[in-house]
């Protein structure tokens, strides 16, 4: 009886497979489809561009509402006629903050949506699961959200761009302020276990020397509990701790210190020491107490700023008021960058006309410092300004730094100031 | 079905992927390599649960050993000067070799438990697996995992294929040599001996079936099986990284079984199928709907979760069997004199309830 069963079956194959197999001669093999003249993502009126982000996860409290940000400067642009006549459609998908999935997402972004970039694709981890496949694609990787080294390599990945100071720049700038102001005080640092820490370590090590850091301790995002590491810094003895962590782990780290009745001073990197979302982990009560006196870095406008007033009013008006804070100026700034490479893109951008565009070094941006951008740096910045918590307000101190090298040098802050209506022009 | 026939079906059925490539788009065939990765695991599963009665939960551990098995050898042989085909050969053999190693050793532990013990311990395993790549962090590079340098299609053939059709066809190759060896197994006396201690432990021992060495065989064979999944996907993706194979994953592979028909090779397959396209196929229809962010924010990743459980739940109470059952249990419906309703015991692995498979008794009676 169950002979009948396989006969049918593999007949019903057969049919399917002599179709398969028609099909295949008749020509619809991909490789063909791909020589098209179109360039993908580029509509008459319209450009479709892409990123992969934490929207859940670990990491999504954190940094969500970044690419909210830039959707809604993005609505503000359409709503201005958008750039050289097309509006931007940005596709925002999820990856969890976990590696595997961004396989998947950027894959689909690439190859189903066909889009025309990637744009600030979160995360180092993230992102350098999908670094080579990008570049072998050809795909603009623009602006990463991260500050890993990996991003400025123009030889090896030609089509990826960085959009934050690297870590290495963080760490060194972090150790020379500390370096400048309390010469005598112990120093450790608390890094993530890839390379955001490696890098960060490398950075600060460069400045104190190797072993100039009292102790180091590492953790894992996905184990939520660093007492073990913070009772080893505090047995060091560490009376400034560096932190090169993502938010929820500053966050965390000062919340866990507290609770082990330790009051150390705290530098983080520019990625995990936001003021308003640092809060809205420690909470309304006890998290100004916390972070008065906290330091970090920044290279983007701050409170008091032009931009931030306009990107203020966008937020109310596009983002439905969400909470202001150092996401949201992060995100449309990372916006207004990309409108302004696509506007110096031409009227009719290709993929090659949009990272010539950032090559060429002549975009401006909206940084406190000038961007780093040409033919041989994918680097956005090479210096930070040190900012510092006082009174619940997060502001720039006098103190600027950039790496030239294996050096650090002090400068001054030069923000770039704020023209017309924030939306970038070709000229 | 002869030795023969089984072969040729095996072999027409790769034909018929290879050729099915042709029809799909890269992203398709991107998914259609995940899912053949996928089948791999879960046949190798269906094997163990099935046909042999021993229930693993970190199924997705041994992908991972794979996985990294792969990723450590590849990088080892590209420092060395080693690329293209032996490369890539190579480094499967060291993923074959570390997942049957870690096979073979829970394997050993899995003889002498059973029920809910046996469950803990391979849940533990895959538990684990984020801290262990965290404490060798030096070596297997933490949450980061590792990264692997990239293999293109061979330049014969670059006119021809596009890269995902590519490693669309490596994935299916590979797929076809692992499920063929398992459902050679299941068809053989090895499968006749696993079923025999499934069904009766004691009995089978009286019988001079030595329990232990099968169950440790079948642990490893099914092991072999996911490692070989592991390495595609690292092929695939040029990636390995702990947040690949969570416990999710590995409770997914369990549910493609279950769902598709416990001990059923080409349930496996359906099973596969679903857990790689559903989530997917959810997500598209989410974003067609153009629902408010938040709310789309809300059912981003839960909703996938929710459906499989119904999922799981319909087709338990409707096809116990699992959806390749739904053909052969109405087939046999005229020529049995038990009732259809009885429906197998999750626990007991009833030979007779199994999908088509070629039955014992007539196998031995040939």
């Amino acid at each position: 009886m169950a002979q009948h069963r396989p006969r049918i079956l593999r007949a019903a194959l057969a049919v399917v497979g002599a179709g398969a197999l028609v099909a295949g001669a008749a020509g619809c093999s991909t490789p063909a489809v791909t020589g098209a003249a179109a360039v993908p993502g580029v509509g008459d009126d319209v450009i479709t561009i892409g990123s992969h982000q934490p929207l859940t996860g670990p990491a999504a409290a954190g940094y969500s509402s970044i690419s909210a940000a830039t959707s809604a400067y993005f609505d503000y642009v359409n709503d201005h006629g958008g750039i050289n006549g097309r509006t931007i459609e940005y596709l925002v998908e999820d990856d969890g903050y976990n590696p595997a999935n961004t396989q998947t997402v950027v894959r689909k972004l690439v190859q189903e949506d066909e889009v025309f970039a990637i744009l600030n694709g979160l995360g180092t981890a993230t992102h350098t699961s999908v670094l080579d496949y990008l570049n072998q694609q050809e795909v603009p990787d623009l602006f990463v959200a991260s500050g890993s080294t990996n991003w400025n390599q123009p030889e090896e990945y030609p089509w990826t761009y960085g959009f934050n100071a690297d870590y290495v720049v963080e760490g060194a700038a972090l150790a020379q302020h500390a370096l400048d102001t309390q010469p005598d005080a112990v120093v450790c640092l608390l890094g993530q276990d890839d390379d955001f820490g490696d890098e960060f370590i490398e950075g600060a090590e460069l400045v104190l020397g190797e072993g100039g850091l009292a102790a180091v301790e590492r953790y894992s995002v996905s184990n939520q509990d660093v007492a073990a590491q913070i009772g080893a810094l505090q047995a060091a003895g560490c009376e400034i701790n560096l932190l090169a962590t993502v938010n929820g782990f500053s966050a965390l780290a000062l919340g866990t210190a507290a609770k082990l009745g330790w009051f150390p001073q705290w530098y983080a990197s520019s990625s995990g020491g936001d003021y308003p979302t640092l809060i809205g982990y420690l909470g309304e009560d006890l998290g100004p107490k916390l972070l008065q006196g906290f330091t970090s870095t920044n290279y983007l406008p701050m409170e008091g700023d032009a931009w931030v007033d306009l990107f203020r009013t966008i937020n109310d008006e596009y983002n439905g008021g969400a909470p202001f804070d150092g996401n949201t100026i992060y995100g449309m700034s990372v916006g207004y960058l990309f409108a302004e490479a696509l506007a110096k893109a031409g009227d009719d951008p290709t993929r090659q006309s949009l990272v010539d565009a950032v090559s060429s070094g002549d975009l401006v941006g909206n940084g406190v410092l000038p961007l780093a951008f040409g033919a041989d740096s994918h680097a956005a910045f090479h210096g930070v300004g040190i900012t510092t918590v006082d009174q619940g307000v997060q502001s720039y101190t006098d103190s600027a730094y950039v790496l030239e090298g294996d050096t650090v040098e002090s400068v001054e802050l030069d923000p770039v100031p704020l023209e017309g209506e924030g939306i970038p022009t070709a000229d | 079905m002869s030795t023969r026939r089984f072969l040729l079906t095996a072999a027409g059925l790769t034909v018929l992927a290879i050729a099915g490539t042709f029809l799909l788009d890269p992203y398709r065939n991107y998914q259609l390599a995940v899912i053949a990765a996928t089948f791999c695991a879960a046949a190798g599963l269906t094997l163990l649960i099935g046909v042999s009665g021993q229930l693993s939960l970190g199924h997705a551990a041994l992908m991972a050993a794979g996985g990294y098995g792969y990723a450590l050898a590849a990088n080892a042989l590209t420092d060395a000067g080693v690329d293209g085909v032996p490369r890539f050969l190579l480094a499967f053999l060291a993923a074959l070799a570390a997942s049957g190693m870690l096979g073979l050793l829970l394997g050993l532990a899995a003889a002498r438990l059973s029920g809910p013990y046996l469950a803990g311990v391979t849940l533990a395993l895959v538990v684990a697996l984020p801290a262990f790549a965290a404490v060798f962090g030096g070596v297997l590079g933490g949450d980061q995992g590792l990264q692997i340098a990239f293999d293109g299609v061979p330049a014969p053939l670059r006119m021809l294929v596009a890269l995902e059709q590519w490693q669309a066809w490596v994935a299916i190759l590979v797929t076809a040599v692992v499920v063929t060896g398992i459902a050679a197994i299941r068809r053989g006396g090895a499968g006749l001996k696993m079923r025999a201690i499934a069904a009766d432990r004691t009995a089978a021992r009286l019988s001079g079936v030595r329990a232990g060495r099968v169950q440790v065989g079948a642990f490893t064979a099914s092991a072999l099986a996911a490692g070989a999944g592991g390495a595609i996907l690292c092929f695939v993706t040029q990636s390995v990284s702990p947040g690949g194979y969570t416990l999710a994953f590995s409770l997914l592979l369990v549910v493609a079984v279950v769902v598709g028909g416990l001990g059923s090779i080409g349930g496996a397959a359906v099973g596969s199928a679903i857990v790689v396209l559903l989530p997917w196929l959810i997500g598209t229809l989410t974003g067609a709907l153009d629902l408010p962010a938040e709310i789309e924010q809300r059912l981003a990743g839960n909703l996938g979760v929710f459906v499989f459980g119904v999922l799981l739940i319909v087709v338990m109470a409707a096809r116990p069997g699992g959806l390749a059952a739904a053909v052969p249990v109405s087939w046999r419906r005229r020529g049995r004199r038990a009732p259809a309703s009885v429906a197998p015991e999750p626990e007991v692995v009833d030979v007779d309830a199994l999908p088509h498979h070629p039955t014992a008794t007539s196998e031995t009676e040939r």
